[in-house]
């Protein structure tokens, strides 16, 4: 057994993505020089992706405490919020994006299983999915493939699963070619006092691996997502897991009815460190330790060895303590499902967790050590401000010439792939199964999911400029939080909670460390502001390649999942315009500012420029005002102003009802800066003549908010001063078709 | 049959992911109490009508349905529909019907090859079948579909039959009724979404419309198809009926 014998050495420690303080202090924890699996515990423990060592210490700083929040970040495998009348919502955003950068298809689907398994674990029934995607130029081949194989492998995964896809973002900039972001977001509901906890106690209970056999797929992926890509990565794919999306639905449905058994004394998927994970996490937290039989796990091939097994990544595997005497009834369950189920192990007294393979003793480690907010390494890193945040600080409108082809540019806009219709995208997901997606046939800024069982709404979102993040960190990541508070408060909702996914580039390199904390900062500002304590969620560094010895890192990108609630669907406000006559008002301020807008980057291809305005009082005021507006019912529509500008808003609201506009411009604002800046704080409502004088009475008791007609709801035809920019319908064609046409002609 | 309980089981597959919807959009019947029968059983528990739902019965990795025909509920069924019992299949269950030879023809991958999920307007057939007995002629309607597999195929010989006894139920449209290519998600053949078999007591269709009952999803196109099955066999009442969108304009 030269594998468990062999004693390891500081340049075993560096090749398992150890740093050699890290070993020391591993022999300190021991008391002895570790075996090689031993040494692999620790490593994929003490990663970035298990043990979040590089960014603890900002994190601790988010806001996580709320009225109603019921788990607190980093307590349970997911936030956990009261929606009301005895029910919890459980949701969790998570990232694979090293994975799918190899192997877009599994990559992405073993990222869906993995986020819901995040979810039922808890007890909770997924109920709905988001996710965010982040791909480069998309006229590479390269990103047509990723593109393709990332909604393939999302679409194949969750649809067979059976949970639908309420809400997404797809964003394309040559800053993601190597490196793509899948992030994935579900959202599940358990009653109140029926969950389940990742925890570990009772000594002589019994310790069950349950699902999936155990493979040598995705060994060391913890350690893996926690380094640079570079042009060896593909040597790699081993570390790349496999999804079986049926075995999932049947870990599902076994996991929910074993819980109600009430045998079930603590419970975790196996993720990131397949079985190391959770039998220290589960131990740690429980305060116990485990003797564990790695002989007795089922696996896949012969032959396999004790850290192989530890390490594994199988996928669709759960870890369940079950209360001594019980196993029947637990077991019962199992067979109903077809599931392979077997005793692996038992809990002792004490914290330390003791590996065998065939009786012999392979690796004793204590449990605490391993785990985060136990003996995981926390570092403070050094960080400084990057050379290009000056050059953005220099960008001045003046330099921008006022355009005479403003319709050529709307074209362009609304035919970008950043802005179009990402129908060809979502069209692949089912968006319907479970019969409660109210935004179907009602689309709103927030996806809206009707609660058979309590008759009220639960809305999400996801959402996360990473052009203005780039630019300014700390107002970009306020500004995403403030987008997702803001979407969810047009579709009629309040919102409830965080949870991010944080991607950025290598941490110890401090100009990305600059970035990481301005983000954390920003967003730490607007999540307080709002009320919506961060409830977890998840950090990926190292979303950078090395290619000919340049370094490439993408956009910092801390994507915000927001989920809301609305006390009935009565209270759901569409994006669309209902009837032509209807009169069009704009909240908030228009304003000369084109910085960071898709217009700005794609039309003038300026790189550098400061975050759009954005002040988070004005968009407190705007919210508050919004759902004044909602709930009294004073408005036929709200969409908000973001990418693109006020133009393609106008637009989206026009096309669910094929109904046009005309506008007036604003005296002292540029026509670009009108029509395509992306200036915060706006929302774009319809209100029926009728209702004008509540309306407006309504908003008098919102007096710090600026708000101006622009026009009317009209039949057919787009109109700004008079100047037509086209029929609806013929604009809705080329919105609606231009990124299937892109991924058709050149595929 | 009123002033008794109608008995609807929806058989339950591993993978059946739309049988919850289906069991809620049966449930809005008073008079219909709805039981779950699952795959390992051989008891039908004295069901009027059988649905089988949509999902992934057995993760379908093979070919959708081809699995699940095997499955002991199945025998049960295909003998109650061969003695003339009433059998619905959605989706999946239209899938599994095909592989079980209680409906003509095939379900073969979209011609798009890819999974497709959105509303399509669906137009039925006046073919004197229970499932289209009520709905209004000529008025299209707007039903979503959710399938990778669901172009529908027969040889030459078999859709010859499928005409000759008129065994169409519904057609894949434009919301006003046209039919051509542009309006056919799947490619199916002659754009059909649905079929039923010669005695007209099995019911095949690719659209759900258990996603078009409910006023609270705007959309109840999909009511008016469960209430035509439900009023003929069974003489229960229609339910809602008000704010289906037949000619209504959809983007």
């Amino acid at each position: 057994m030269q594998t468990t014998d062999q004693l390891t050495t500081v340049e075993t420690a560096k090749k398992l993505g150890l740093l050699p303080e890290e070993f020391e202090r591993i022999k300190e924890i021991l008391g002895r020089t570790p075996n090689f699996t031993e040494l692999s515990i620790f490593s994929v423990m003490w990663s970035e992706h298990c043990s979040y060592k590089n960014s603890i210490v900002w994190l601790k700083t988010l806001p996580r405490e709320g009225a109603g929040m019921l788990a607190k970040a980093g307590e349970e495998n997911a936030g956990l919020v009261d929606i009301g009348k005895g029910y919890a919502c459980a949701f969790k955003i998570e990232s694979h994006n090293h994975p799918s950068a190899l192997e877009p298809y599994q990559g992405a689907a073993t990222g869906v299983g993995g986020i819901n398994r995040d979810i039922f674990t808890m007890g909770a029934r997924p109920v709905a999915q988001l996710n965010s995607l982040r791909f480069g130029n998309l006229k590479l081949d390269k990103t047509r493939w990723l593109l393709k194989g990332v909604v393939k492998g999302i679409g194949d995964y969750g649809n067979a699963f059976g949970i639908p896809v309420l809400g997404g973002e797809v964003f394309f900039d040559p800053c993601y070619n190597e490196n793509p972001l899948v992030n994935a977001m579900s959202v599940g509901i358990v009653k109140v006092g029926e969950t389940a906890s990742a925890t570990s106690y009772g000594a002589g209970n019994h310790v069950y691996i349950v699902g999936s056999s155990t493979g040598k797929d995705g060994i060391h992926g913890a350690t893996f997502a926690s380094g640079d890509l570079n042009e060896e990565s593909a040597k790699d794919l081993p570390a790349v897991q496999v999804g079986d999306p049926f075995q999932e639905k049947l870990l599902l449905e076994a996991t929910l009815e074993v819980i109600k058994t009430g045998a079930i004394i603590g419970m975790q998927d196996m993720g990131a460190a397949g079985i190391t994970c959770s039998t220290s996490e589960m131990s740690a937290k429980g305060e116990h330790g485990m003797n564990i039989w790695l002989d007795k796990v089922p696996t896949r091939q012969e032959g396999m060895q004790a850290w192989e097994i530890l390490l594994s990544e199988s996928q669709e595997r759960m870890l369940m303590v079950v209360e001594a005497g019980r196993e029947a009834e637990v077991e019962a369950v199992f067979d109903k499902w077809d599931l392979h189920h077997a005793i692996i192990g038992e809990v002792i007294e004490g914290g330390r967790l003791k590996y065998y393979m065939k009786g012999e003793l392979v690796a004793d480690v204590p449990a605490n050590d391993l785990v985060l907010g136990g003996g995981a390494p926390i570092y403070h890193r050094e960080y400084k401000e990057p050379a290009y945040f000056s050059e953005t600080k220099k960008f001045d409108i003046n330099s921008i010439p006022e355009p005479d082809n403003l319709k050529e540019i709307a074209l362009h806009l609304l035919g970008h792939p950043n802005i179009a219709s990402k129908r060809w995208v979502y069209d692949q997901y089912d968006s319907m199964v479970g019969t409660a997606n109210i935004s179907t046939n009602k689309p709103a800024d927030a996806g809206l999911l009707y609660l058979k069982d309590t008759g009220k709404v639960l809305a999400m979102t996801v959402d996360c400029n990473a052009r203005y993040v780039h630019a300014d960190p700390e107002t970009g990541a306020s500004i995403a939080v403030a987008e997702a508070a803001r979407n969810l408060v047009c579709s009629g909702a309040k919102p409830l909670g965080v949870t991010n996914c944080l991607n950025f580039g290598n941490p110890y390199n401090p100009e990305v460390y600059w970035q990481f904390v301005g983000a954390i900062k920003g967003m730490g500002a607007a999540c307080r502001a709002f009320d919506t304590p961060v409830t977890g969620g998840n950090v990926s560094f190292y979303n950078q390649t090395v290619l000919d010895n340049s370094t490439v890192p993408v956009f910092p990108t801390p994507t915000i999942g927001m989920i809301g609630l609305m006390d009935s669907p009565e209270e759901a406000m569409g994006l669309g315009f209902e009837s032509a006559g209807d009169l069009i008002f704009m909240l908030g301020s228009s304003r000369n500012d084109i910085s960071s807008s898709q217009y700005l980057s794609s039309w003038h291809k300026v790189a550098l420029s400061p975050a759009p305005a954005f002040n988070i009082n004005d968009e407190l005021v705007l919210q508050a005002a919004l759902a004044t507006l909602t709930k009294g019912k004073l408005i036929e529509s709200a969409h908000d102003v973001s990418d693109g500008g006020l133009f393609v808003t106008l637009a989206e609201s026009g096309f669910v009802n094929s109904l046009g506009c005309d506008i007036q411009s604003e005296q002292g604002i540029r026509n670009d800066a009108f029509l395509f800046g992306e200036a915060q704080g706006r929302v774009v409502v319809s209100v029926k003549p009728a209702k004008l004088e509540a309306f407006k009475t309504a908003l008098e008791q919102h007096s710090s908010l600026t708000f101006k007609q622009l026009g009317h709801v009209s039949s057919a035809e787009v109109k700004v001063d008079d100047i037509s920019f086209g029929q609806i319908k013929n604009l809705f064609g080329l919105y609606n078709n231009a990124l299937t046409n892109i991924m058709h002609e050149q595929l | 049959m009123p002033n008794s309980v109608i008995r609807v089981g929806v058989v339950v597959f591993p993978g059946s992911n739309c049988d919850q919807d289906m069991i809620d959009a049966l449930s809005a019947y008073p008079e219909v109490s709805v039981n779950k029968l699952w795959h390992k059983e051989h008891d039908l528990q004295q069901s009027d009508l059988v649905v089988l739902p949509g999902g992934f019965s057995f993760g379908d990795y093979l070919r959708s349905g081809a699995i699940a025909r095997f499955s002991p509920i199945m025998r049960e069924v295909i003998d109650f529909a061969g003695k003339g019992g009433n059998v619905f299949g959605v989706c999946n269950g239209f899938q599994v019907l095909c592989e079980s030879g209680l409906l003509p023809g095939a379900l073969l991958h979209n011609t798009s090859n890819r999974f497709i999920c959105r509303n399509t307007w669906i137009m039925p057939e006046p073919n004197n079948s229970a499932i289209t007995a009520k709905l209004a002629p000529g008025q299209a309607l707007q039903v979503p579909i959710a399938h990778g597999e669901g172009r529908f195929y027969a040889n030459e010989d078999t859709l010859r039959m499928i005409r000759d006894e008129q065994q169409v139920i519904f057609r894949y449209c434009s919301e006003y009724g046209e039919k051509a290519d542009e309006y056919n998600p799947n490619g199916a053949i002659e754009h059909i979404a649905g079929i039923c078999n010669q005695k007209r007591n099995v019911f095949g269709m690719m659209p759900h419309p258990e996603r078009a009952a409910d006023a609270v999803l705007g959309n109840t196109d999909g009511r008016l198809i469960l209430d035509s099955l439900m009023h003929t066999l069974f003489d229960l009442p229609a339910l809602v009926l008000d704010t289906h969108n037949a000619h209504s304009v959809v983007s």
